[in-house]
């Protein structure tokens, strides 16, 4: 009962903290922190694999360029289209992960990783050469913002980051329900042994079938939101910076947590911010920011932290430099990647 | 016909480079179960540093021993004092591999500049030879020599050397190599360094033909990896069938339908993966 509540009055501040942000900050931060909601969003499609079923996957730019990529050409072909446009695209992306996941889910740990890599490699290809539908490395440009609403217009930056901070929490109570659901345990259940819930009578094919289709439609939406932000889709949405970097905020923030790719994604963009008035060699920073997390805080900065200082503060300072014990089978969700070299 | 023929040594000197390249993933691979995403990079390094030592000494062949050499080095400090850190935690360790690519690269651009650019071919080498009618680039060739002389010597090394028998018997039975007193862990780095250094190998080869530039590291990187998954990671069969069939498709397809070069390469690793995901000749995990 306790966790239920203190998740709920989290959730309330969550809303409150997202209430208050247009009044505190100006509309270029605002602009930084609803991009961070729209990357968070692919980041959680990301989480929904790393952190419910073990799988890491460096290609989830693929259903986001997807989504953004039909939202702009249906938008092209029907003028003034909207909530039509929306469907579009996300029904591109839930079509990819019904066509990707076959593939993609017979393929454990680092084939999987690389299987995703490919298939984001293979889009992006055919975005840059596909002048005629696609535009090239020009992209689409000029997709503007529909009124969903008559008389509501999205066009301002605080009435866009209102649109997109009501997605997002929609998508975090879908995400919570989802994970939470009967469903969303025989997943863990998968996550931790697949042979014992088959062996439970699961069809543990179509529950990891669903789950990649849903990461698809989560990671479709953020491409939708992507795509009516920037209004240019173009290939460097499937690049994989955009995939990796979603993925570190997923391991930034402890796979598996709710809103882990949250804190992840604004901690990413902030420091992309700041680094950008440094220097022009993100990429650097970025890899630096992967080796780091990898070694130092494997189970996300977030919880690394937490357990220091709950180690800390329980066992007093006699055993403050005692090696942390390893995590219980209970709250492993990042047991993933210590799968030794037996399996 | 001739066309035909052309086409052909094009790509089985294109599969030579490939071989080169997988066959450094493939052996990593296949000891520690570790896949170097980062192995793009190493060819990028060798290739780079092959560029700088033939600009300043104007010796192709000492270029092609110092981008080994550097692109072995990176290979120790990644192994060395990065991977060895999070043994065991295979998908840690891959995306460890995974940050050192956008690092690796980003330096390049840093030191190098991200002008596409080309290593100059070996004085000898430059021009084309007649086979019977038939005019082919000498430096294609030579590749495809150097490539079937690495490959006989790997070959020889792991069948027919003590080193190659501990090797496989790390391979095989990592425990057991240890118990009988085999140092596993010093193996390891070797192994490492060796499979690097065969990759900065290929970076420096195939720099002439397939060009020094930015992103390369990803697009070798993703053709080693539609290679391994086509022809079975950790299996040095695999690595050089594999590249045959990569090489024949990438090539033909380029030839024959240009606009679906994409497709020709990726649809057979689709098929593959989704007949036999260990590839045609991988071990089974």
């Amino acid at each position: 009962m306790s966790h239920k509540a203190r998740s709920l009055a989290f959730l309330i501040a969550l809303l409150c903290g997202l209430s208050v942000l247009p009044l505190i900050l100006s509309t270029y931060y605002l602009g930084l922190v609803t991009g961070a909601l729209i990357l968070a969003i692919l980041a959680m499609s990301a989480n929904l694999l790393l952190g419910y079923l073990g799988l890491a996957s460096v290609g989830q730019a693929a259903f986001f360029g997807v989504a953004s990529y039909a939202v702009a050409i249906y938008t092209r072909s029907a003028e003034g289209a909207a909530w039509s446009a929306i469907a579009v695209g996300l029904l591109a992306a839930v079509a990819a992960g019904l066509v990707f996941g076959p593939l993609a889910i017979r393929t454990r740990d680092i084939f999987f990783l690389v299987i995703m890599l490919a298939f984001c490699q293979i889009l992006y290809g055919v975005t840059y050469s596909w002048r005629s539908v696609t535009g090239g490395d020009d992209g689409l440009p000029g997709l503007a913002r529909p009124d969903l609403i008559p008389g509501v217009s999205l066009d301002g930056p605080v009435s866009y980051y209102v649109f997109v901070a009501v997605v997002f929490l929609l998508v975090v109570g879908a995400f919570r329900l989802f994970v939470n659901s009967p469903f969303g345990l025989v997943l863990k259940g998968i996550r931790d042994s697949d042979s014992r819930m088959r062996a439970l009578g699961y069809n543990v094919w179509l529950y990891k079938y669903i789950a990649f289709t849903a990461s698809a439609l989560i990671g479709g939406i953020s491409g939708v939101l992507h795509a009516y932000y920037y209004g240019c889709p173009n290939p460097a949405d499937f690049s994989l910076i955009h995939s990796s970097s979603a993925l570190l905020m997923v391991i930034l923030g402890g796979p598996g947590a709710l809103l882990g790719p949250l804190a992840g994604s604004l901690i990413i963009v902030f420091v992309r911010e700041f680094v950008s008035n440094v220097t022009d060699r993100w990429l650097i920073v970025l890899g630096f920011a992967y080796v780091c997390t990898v070694l130092f805080f494997p189970d996300g900065l977030i919880g690394t932290i937490g357990r220091w200082w709950r180690e800390k503060s329980s066992r007093g300072r006699s055993h403050a430099t005692a090696p942390l014990p390893e995590r219980s089978q209970e709250e492993s969700s990042t047991e993933f990647v210590s799968a030794g070299k037996s399996n | 016909m001739e066309f035909w023929i052309i086409q052909s040594l094009n790509a089985l000197s294109f599969a030579m480079l490939l071989f080169l390249l997988c066959a450094g993933l493939s052996l990593i691979f296949g000891l520690m179960n570790i896949l170097n995403l980062a192995h793009g990079s190493c060819y990028l390094v060798g290739a780079y540093t092959a560029l700088s030592v033939i600009a300043w000494s104007d010796n192709f062949f000492l270029g092609l021993v110092s981008g080994s050499v550097a692109a072995g080095a990176v290979g120790f400090v990644l192994q060395r004092f990065l991977l060895q850190r999070i043994y065991g935690r295979r998908l840690l360790q891959v995306l460890l591999t995974f940050g050192c690519m956008f690092i690796l690269g980003d330096l390049a651009i840093i030191i190098w500049g991200a002008d596409p650019t080309t290593l100059r071919k070996p004085e000898g080498l430059t021009g084309a030879v007649d086979l019977g009618g038939i005019i082919f680039p000498k430096y294609r060739l030579f590749v495809i020599a150097v490539g079937i002389t690495i490959g006989i010597a790997l070959w020889l090394f792991q069948e027919k050397t003590k080193w190659g028998a501990i090797l496989r018997a790390g391979v095989d039975d990592e425990q057991m190599a240890r118990a009988v007193g085999i140092n596993v862990p010093a193996l390891f780095t070797v192994v490492f360094i060796l499979g690097t250094a065969l990759t900065g190998l290929s970076g420096v080869l195939g720099g002439p033909f397939v060009g020094v530039y930015p992103g390369v590291d990803l697009e070798v990187l993703l053709l080693a990896v539609v290679v391994i998954i086509v022809g079975g990671l950790g299996s040095m069969k695999g690595a050089f069938f594999g590249s045959l069939i990569v090489a024949s498709l990438d090539n033909f397809g380029k030839a024959l339908f240009p606009e679906l070069a994409m497709f020709t390469i990726f649809a057979p690793m689709a098929i593959i993966l989704a007949v036999k995901p260990t590839g045609l000749w991988g071990r089974v995990l």
